[in-house]
């Protein structure tokens, strides 16, 4: 038997008796940037094939819900520093090693570009627009001129960013349960999934809907492999590991994790693809809402779990 | 060099004083601390052992936490000392997150605070505040790379462990067991 006790009534703000020192804004923000991400990944995609005119939502409208995202992410980022006055600093330098450095970069470029892109099909939404400054118009004419190269920054930025959001988690040795490498790819599907959900949302197309509720589909397998495929690692691996997937596997984090994430977030929302695929009528919002919310928990609670798991000695 | 601190679990009591000593010298905040005493029970009555450890931070040679600072405020300066630079310090948490040993904490004044070592009294040739003011003299502190520093007259002598090895950290504060 072991029994640990601190005398010293060490009780350090945001760190003891257990790690909390980043709260509700961040995984807000992770939802917020996995759903940008995936939301300029299928515009710029669906730009870069031709298919401008065919996936009209996909490429000129969707996006627009990119810069809110963008704009109110990063608003939750600047909330959640504790020295705020100094955020610039973060623009002062480029650091490889460190996911947030290179992630703050690449955030800034994504956001230039989604401005950029919302600002060329402005006339979507108002079809009489001026800019008013010949400046303004200039600008606009030269990134018309250039919308190819843009949209290629905006695939692979979008990428990053998708990307970078779990990589920012699992770059932490210190806490077992982001510490695996399956959590990039996983926030990746998952931004592409909220943003392939939205599109389906905000689409009145038949066939662009249907192509989205295709792809929706495909990423939400991909998702449920790599999940499965995470606690496969977690269970084959070192006991503080072990310990981590536990909050999973009948901790408390068990109920809300496989029901509202892999149930009402990825199963469900599958199968009613799968129904919607097969010419069944179903509630067409349905399973867009329900992959957003099960996008959005699956933040929360893995931000949440993982400042729980640590090392023991 | 390669500066280190070694501390004697047999020897240690547990009083605290190097907590206060660390809170005194450095104008800690009230309410945090920078080091902190650990008392660990092994066995089952009346068959019982007790390791007491004084711990602070660990002044990794592979520091998570100078890696993943996005600014480069946390840092290593001479002889491993792992430092902060409050007026680069964007306080994101990464480095409190990154820390196997959770030896950072916020400074109320939003920066991140932590245990320097005592950088500004050991490049006076004075020691850390903590190992100076231990009455029972269980704290051995030096430079790894000169043999007849305490730290390395101990070491050799005595068998010592660290925490976490397996975090892959190589930390430089040592227990003698």
């Amino acid at each position: 038997m072991k029994e640990e006790l601190i005398i010293s009534g060490r009780e350090n703000m945001l760190v003891d008796p257990q790690l909390h020192i980043w709260h509700w804004p961040i995984p807000l923000y992770l939802f917020l940037g996995g759903l940008a991400a995936g939301v300029l990944f299928f515009a710029a995609l669906y730009y870069l094939l031709g298919k401008e005119e065919e996936y009209r939502t996909a490429v000129q409208k969707a996006p627009f819900i990119a810069p809110f995202a963008l704009v109110i992410g990063l608003t939750c980022l600047l909330i959640d520093l504790n020295h705020k006055a100094y955020f610039w600093q973060l623009y002062t330098t480029i650091r490889i090693e460190s996911p947030m450095s290179w992630g703050a970069w690449t955030l800034l470029v994504i956001t230039v570009s989604a401005f950029i892109w919302c600002a060329l099909h402005i006339r979507e939404f108002f079809p009489n627009w001026d800019w008013k400054y010949k400046w303004l118009k200039d600008l606009e004419m030269f990134f018309n001129r250039y919308k190819k190269q843009l949209a290629w920054v905006m695939l692979i930025f979008a990428i990053i960013t998708g990307v970078y959001t779990g990589i920012l988690l699992s770059a932490f040795n210190a806490r077992p349960l982001w510490n695996t490498s399956v959590l990039g790819p996983l926030f990746l599907a998952s931004g592409l999934s909220a943003g392939a959900a939205v599109i389906v949302l905000s689409s009145k197309d038949k066939k662009e809907r249907l192509l989205f509720t295709k792809i929706d589909l495909i990423i939400l397998g991909t998702e449920l492999f790599l999940i499965v495929h995470m606690f496969m690692g977690f269970m084959a691996s070192t006991q503080v590991q072990i310990e981590a997937a536990q909050l999973f596997l009948g901790g408390p984090y068990t109920m809300v994790f496989w029901i509202f994430v892999v149930m009402l977030g990825i199963i469900i929302p599958g199968v009613l693809d799968l129904m919607e695929l097969r010419g069944r009528h179903i509630p067409a919002a349905l399973p867009g809402i329900l992959v957003l919310m099960g996008s959005f928990v699956f933040r929360f609670i893995f931000v949440f779990a993982g400042q729980v798991s640590r090392w023991l000695y | 060099m390669r500066y280190a601190m070694a501390v004697d679990t047999k020897k240690c009591v547990g009083c605290s004083d190097c907590v206060v000593a660390c809170q005194t010298e450095n104008n800690v905040p009230i309410g945090f601390c920078r080091d902190w005493v650990v008392e660990v029970i092994y066995g089952t009555y009346p068959q019982l052992e007790v390791e007491i450890r004084s711990e602070r931070c660990n002044h990794c040679e592979n520091a998570p936490c100078v890696r993943c600072c996005p600014t480069g405020a946390s840092h290593i300066v001479e002889g491993g000392i792992v430092m902060v630079k409050p007026n680069k310090c964007i306080g994101c948490g990464a480095c409190i997150a990154s820390c196997p040993y959770d030896a950072r904490f916020p400074h109320p004044k939003g920066y991140v605070d932590k245990c320097t070592f005592c950088f500004h009294r050991i490049k006076q040739g004075m020691k850390p505040s903590c190992v100076a003011v231990c009455p029972t003299k269980c704290m051995y502190f030096g430079d790894l790379d000169d043999p007849n520093s305490d730290v390395s007259v101990v070491l050799k002598r005595r068998k010592h462990k660290t925490l976490i090895p397996e975090a892959g950290t190589l930390p430089q504060l040592y227990f003698l067991i």
